[in-house]
């Protein structure tokens, strides 16, 4: 039976924890508006890009580039976005067991993006190719060193194929492991910047006037692939810690809520033993007084 | 007829210049281009370099990375990622994160250092707090 300081040291002890997550909470709660903003500050950059695609790909005409030739071959490069840091609900579990089950084979090489990936690869023996880091609020020149490592994989013929695995951000309770193909290119779709909703291939507009080409449609449109694929790969890490942070937020949330039930109950606990407590006492007293006897 | 040009330099992460200008030139593919207003509608490539931008009578130097431009009559916008020797980044980047999957591949399933230290660290605190629990439970019997 515990004594009422034990309970009493107890309840400080939860009430600390409970502070902690909260303070968790709120952080990852900012981070989150953080990864938004920048996804969504990606704007400008892809309503451009969607443009140019759509004036080169109505003019290119039969167009034809290493990266949307599909090869045979299978040998497979896997680019695994994760975490980090835990502490973030199950989302990495989640995505790895998707990935474990239906993508990685003998012929796949791991590219890690996240600290829980790349500790996973190395612990099931997969081979881990890379294993890069990115920031709380990933920068462009960390996505464009990953996109650059898969491309150059898939230039020298190393793999015949290229996907990115990632936690796809639906909104702040839920969010979806998800396998995207990122080379060969089967169809140039408009790229999107911002992580909310199901992702809506926008549509290319093109044509509205007539555009001379420097050097030419098809030149233009090959140079813009690389940056094609490097915009993808930001997107889909900033969407990648979206996801990351409203997970967190959501579980720590429920660690401060269950932190909270259990001072409840341990306060109710304790309230209960003081009155018992103080029962016993005055049964003592008159106990004593009635013993002593008039 | 429009004597300005809208210039709009953007990057994935931010929109870096937004003016009114009289004439830009910019290191094309084919060379460098001076465009001023009502120029034909052009698509080119930009090579990493200097744009030299006129605006209000005075010339202004803006740095870019290797990308695109459209150029309409009345507007240029140019699509770059802002970063003129990128290649050497990012292959120093590849490098760091092919030696970091060595390392993690050579300790295989075992556990790296840090997190042993954690372990260690988390192990004795849990070794501490039972000793403590079983001190307290053996004092309350006595």
């Amino acid at each position: 039976m515990p004594s009422t300081r034990d309970i009493r040291r107890r309840i400080v002890s939860v009430k600390k924890t409970a502070q902690i997550t909260s303070a968790m909470e709120k952080v990852a709660q900012a981070k989150m508006g953080r990864a938004q903003q920048a996804a969504i500050a990606g704007r400008p950059y892809a309503e451009l890009m969607n443009r140019v695609l759509g004036e080169v790909v109505t003019h290119a005409g039969d167009f034809d580039h290493p990266f949307m030739k599909a090869r045979g071959g299978e040998n497979r490069a896997l680019i695994l976005v994760t975490t980090d840091k835990g502490m973030c609900g199950s989302i990495n579990s989640n995505l790895l067991r998707k990935v474990s089950d239906e993508f990685v084979t003998d012929h796949t090489r791991v590219i890690a993006a996240g600290r829980k990936g790349a500790q996973h690869a190395s612990r099931v023996g997969w081979d881990l190719t890379a294993d890069f880091s990115y920031s709380d609020t990933p920068v462009f020149a960390e996505a464009r060193a990953i996109a650059r490592m898969a491309v150059e994989l898939f230039e020298n013929a190393e793999v015949d194929h290229v996907d990115i695995a990632f936690t796809n951000f639906i909104n702040t309770l839920s969010q979806k492991p998800e396998v995207q193909t990122l080379l060969p290119i089967t169809e140039i779709k408009g790229v999107q910047a911002g992580v909310e909703g199901e992702e809506m291939a926008s549509e290319l507009s093109g044509g509205t006037a007539e555009f001379l080409f420097e050097p030419s449609a098809g030149g233009v449109l090959g140079a813009l692939l690389p940056h094609y694929i490097n915009f993808q790969v930001h997107q889909i890490l900033l969407e990648a810690k979206a996801s990351e942070f409203s997970s967190k937020m959501v579980a720590m949330k429920n660690a401060t809520d269950n932190a909270n039930d259990l001072i409840k109950d341990l306060t109710l606990e304790f309230n209960k033993m003081r009155q018992a407590a103080i029962t016993n006492e005055l049964l003592e007293i008159t106990s004593a007084q009635m013993a002593l006897g008039n | 007829m429009a004597d300005t040009l809208k210039l709009e330099i953007v990057t994935p992460e931010t929109t870096i210049y937004s003016e009114d200008v009289e004439m830009v030139t910019l290191p094309g593919s084919e060379g460098e281009a001076g465009i001023y207003p009502n120029h034909v509608p052009l698509m080119t490539r930009v090579q990493a370099g200097e744009i030299i931008v006129n605006r209000g009578g005075t010339e202004e130097v803006v740095a870019i990375g290797e990308g695109f431009a459209e150029i309409t009559g009345d507007h240029i916008a140019i699509l770059t990622d802002n970063a003129a020797n990128s290649a050497d980044i990012d292959e120093a980047a590849a490098e760091e994160a092919k030696a970091k999957a060595e390392q993690r591949l050579e300790e295989g399933g075992d556990i790296s250092e840090e997190e042993a230290k954690a372990l260690t660290k988390a192990l004795t605190q849990a070794t501490l707090y039972s000793q403590a629990q079983i001190k307290a439970k053996r004092r309350k019997r006595g």
